[in-house]
């Protein structure tokens, strides 16, 4: 069979179109439960794309392998006088590295798929407009989940023993998974706001480096100059990373645990809303 | 209510920078027609049309669908208007029917039902055979269908077509009309932008012609190409090198100017009355001019547009900016 197409109407039960009805059934917004369908469905979208496109796994499989591993070896001895001992130090940084590198990809990615066709569509349609920025973020918790539990395994394999125990250390890889979902919402506004792929790429380098660097991710804050000690005490990172540290060597769960949470809390209610309002006056 | 404007847009504005691509457009749709926007590139066909589907915001003027205000509710407007783009806007990276499903799922249909539309429609538009290939594999014809397909899922009440056809070949494009023409015969209004004038001349109850933001006319195709004269003398002349001493036989005998393509040695002179092709041709015969075809043909829309703005259709692709 050629593509002999006729194209006849076989409409299902081809009932005439009826505009005024059609002006009555409309509704001015999304319900909630709607939106909820709406998310859900963007999600389904970006899993299908991510087992399409396994190459996307690179970063989240690569970067926990190596980064730790070298990481480990190379400033265990000047760090912390041995790499045994400097594991419980690296590990929970190396954790909140891979998280802001993860979501920086969601910047770059959404970047790239709003310059799309298909954005035209979804922005044709009466969907909330939350909908396709939030679902490609619960494709993402599992490119989070991946590259935390790898992280983990990977210095469980060089020797590293944490102290929190089991639970210990499945909440300190929740808490990751929950601060990469809550900074990705800083990288998402960006996408939408930049111009190309390639400026969000650029522009979420020039955070990143800094916020994870200019943190106590590998080093001991104490051993900085002053002026610099000062910025890692306030920069969110370090908060995350001594949560996590928290969590994963003492399986305690302190007060810096409860002010991580808050501020990716604060993180989400300030640049979700931001990145939505860009989101819909664009194009 | 029952003869409410589909479309009902009056001095719609649209600046980009300093670059007035709208320039006070009024467009009235009645119920159930097909009404066709005509212009070349750049003509602000495209603006017009995304201003009115909430997916530009409108600088100035006024536009309700169906009565419904387009700036204040535009989440009513996203459920009365299907959109069909000039660009295919489907998913490169799903398979058809997994396009389908998910168009479907976003307007709110449950997950079976979907399923159901998403088969339903991939046969109506002979994609069934193809449905669960990546799209990569699909042509130009087939990726159009399956996104005239996307914009059914709900029947929306309107449909905007933006240059439906551009890039087909003849025997597709034959196809995408016949089912324009259904989806009229379903209930639907057919607002379509193109700048191919025969697209407009088929399908088009009424066309308004938009030229440098402004629209120039409008009127039924019929009545716009009665306008330029009843028919037109078509020649190929022998020697390409001669149009310009034809032209000047036929200022002389009709008192009107020809069209020229004298890359091609084409001549098309405006008639008006059919007995004076006769006239021409022996004017060019006595002037020892060849002439290698010749017939006699209604007016094209092209010539309407030439004569209505007093440029060719597609002299003007400098312009192209205005997206």
């Amino acid at each position: 069979m050629t593509t002999t197409s006729t194209m006849t109407p076989a409409t299902p039960g081809s009932r005439r179109i009826d505009p005024p009805a059609a002006v009555a059934r409309t509704t001015p917004h999304s319900s909630v439960r709607e939106t909820w369908v709406q998310t859900l469905a963007m999600a389904w979208r970006a899993l299908k794309k991510m087992r399409r496109k396994p190459e996307q796994f690179f970063d989240v499989l690569i970067q926990p392998l190596l980064f730790t591993a070298m990481f480990a070896f190379i400033f265990g001895g000047a760090i912390s006088g041995s790499v045994s001992d400097y594991l419980p130090v690296l590990i929970p940084g190396i954790l909140a590295q891979t998280a802001l590198t993860v979501c920086m990809a969601t910047g770059v990615q959404l970047r790239e798929d709003m310059d799309k066709g298909v954005f035209d569509r979804f922005k044709s349609l009466p969907i909330a407009r939350i909908a396709p920025l939030a679902g490609p973020m619960i494709a993402d918790l599992i490119r989070y989940g991946i590259a935390s539990v790898l992280t983990l395994a990977t210095g469980l394999a060089i020797g590293y023993r944490p102290g929190g125990g089991v639970l210990g250390s499945v909440g300190g890889i929740a808490l990751t998974v929950f601060a990469g979902w809550s900074l990705a919402w800083i990288f998402t506004w960006l996408g939408t706001m930049a111009r190309s792929a390639q400026s969000v790429q650029g522009i979420s380098m020039m955070i990143m480096f800094p916020l994870t660097f200019l943190s106590n991710a590998f080093v001991p804050a104490e051993t900085l100059p002053g002026w610099l000690e000062a910025f890692v005490k306030v920069n969110p990172v370090s908060h995350v990373v001594s949560a996590v540290r928290d969590l994963l060597n003492d399986g305690a769960v302190t007060a810096e645990v409860g002010w991580a949470v808050v501020g990716c809390a604060v993180v989400v209610a300030i640049f979700a809303p931001l990145a939505v309002r860009s989101y819909s006056r664009k194009m | 209510m029952a003869d409410l404007n589909a479309v009902r847009a009056d001095n719609l504005v649209k600046d980009f920078g300093d670059f007035r691509a709208v320039d006070g457009i009024d467009l009235h749709v009645r119920q159930g027609e097909i009404f066709g926007v005509l212009g070349p590139n750049g003509a602000g066909k495209t603006t017009t049309l995304r201003m009115l589907a909430t997916l530009l915001p409108i600088d100035d003027g006024h536009a309700e669908i169906f009565g419904v205000d387009v700036r204040r509710e535009p989440h009513r407007i996203r459920q009365l208007v299907g959109v069909t783009g000039q660009y295919a806007s489907v998913d490169e990276d799903l398979t058809a029917r997994e396009n389908l499903w998910l168009f479907a799922r976003l307007q709110g249909l449950p997950g079976s039902r979907a399923r159901t539309i998403a088969g339903d429609l991939l046969e109506r538009f002979g994609l069934q055979e193809a449905a669960d290939r990546p799209l990569s594999q699909f042509s130009g014809g087939m990726r159009r269908r399956l996104d005239l397909a996307s914009s059914l899922i709900t029947r929306p009440p309107l449909i905007f077509l933006d240059e439906p056809t551009t890039g087909l070949d003849p025997r597709t494009r034959g196809q995408m009309w016949d089912t324009i023409r259904e989806l009229v015969t379903d209930g639907s209004t057919i607002l379509l932008t193109t700048q191919y004038l025969d697209e407009a001349d088929q399908l088009a109850d009424r066309v308004a012609v938009i030229d440098r933001g402004r629209k120039v006319a409008e009127d039924t195709p019929d009545a716009l190409k009665s306008q330029v004269g009843d028919s037109t003398l078509q020649l190929n002349l022998a020697d390409g090198s001669d149009t310009a001493l034809a032209a000047n036989v036929v200022r002389r005998l009709l008192g009107e100017d020809p069209v020229l393509t004298p890359e091609s040695g084409r001549m098309n002179v405006p008639l008006p009355d059919p007995d004076r092709a006769a006239d021409v041709l022996i004017g060019l015969r006595e002037a020892g001019l060849g002439i290698s075809s010749v017939s006699v043909a209604k007016p094209t829309l092209d010539e309407v547009f030439l004569a209505l703005t007093g440029h060719g259709a597609d002299d003007e692709s400098q312009m192209e900016a205005a997206r």
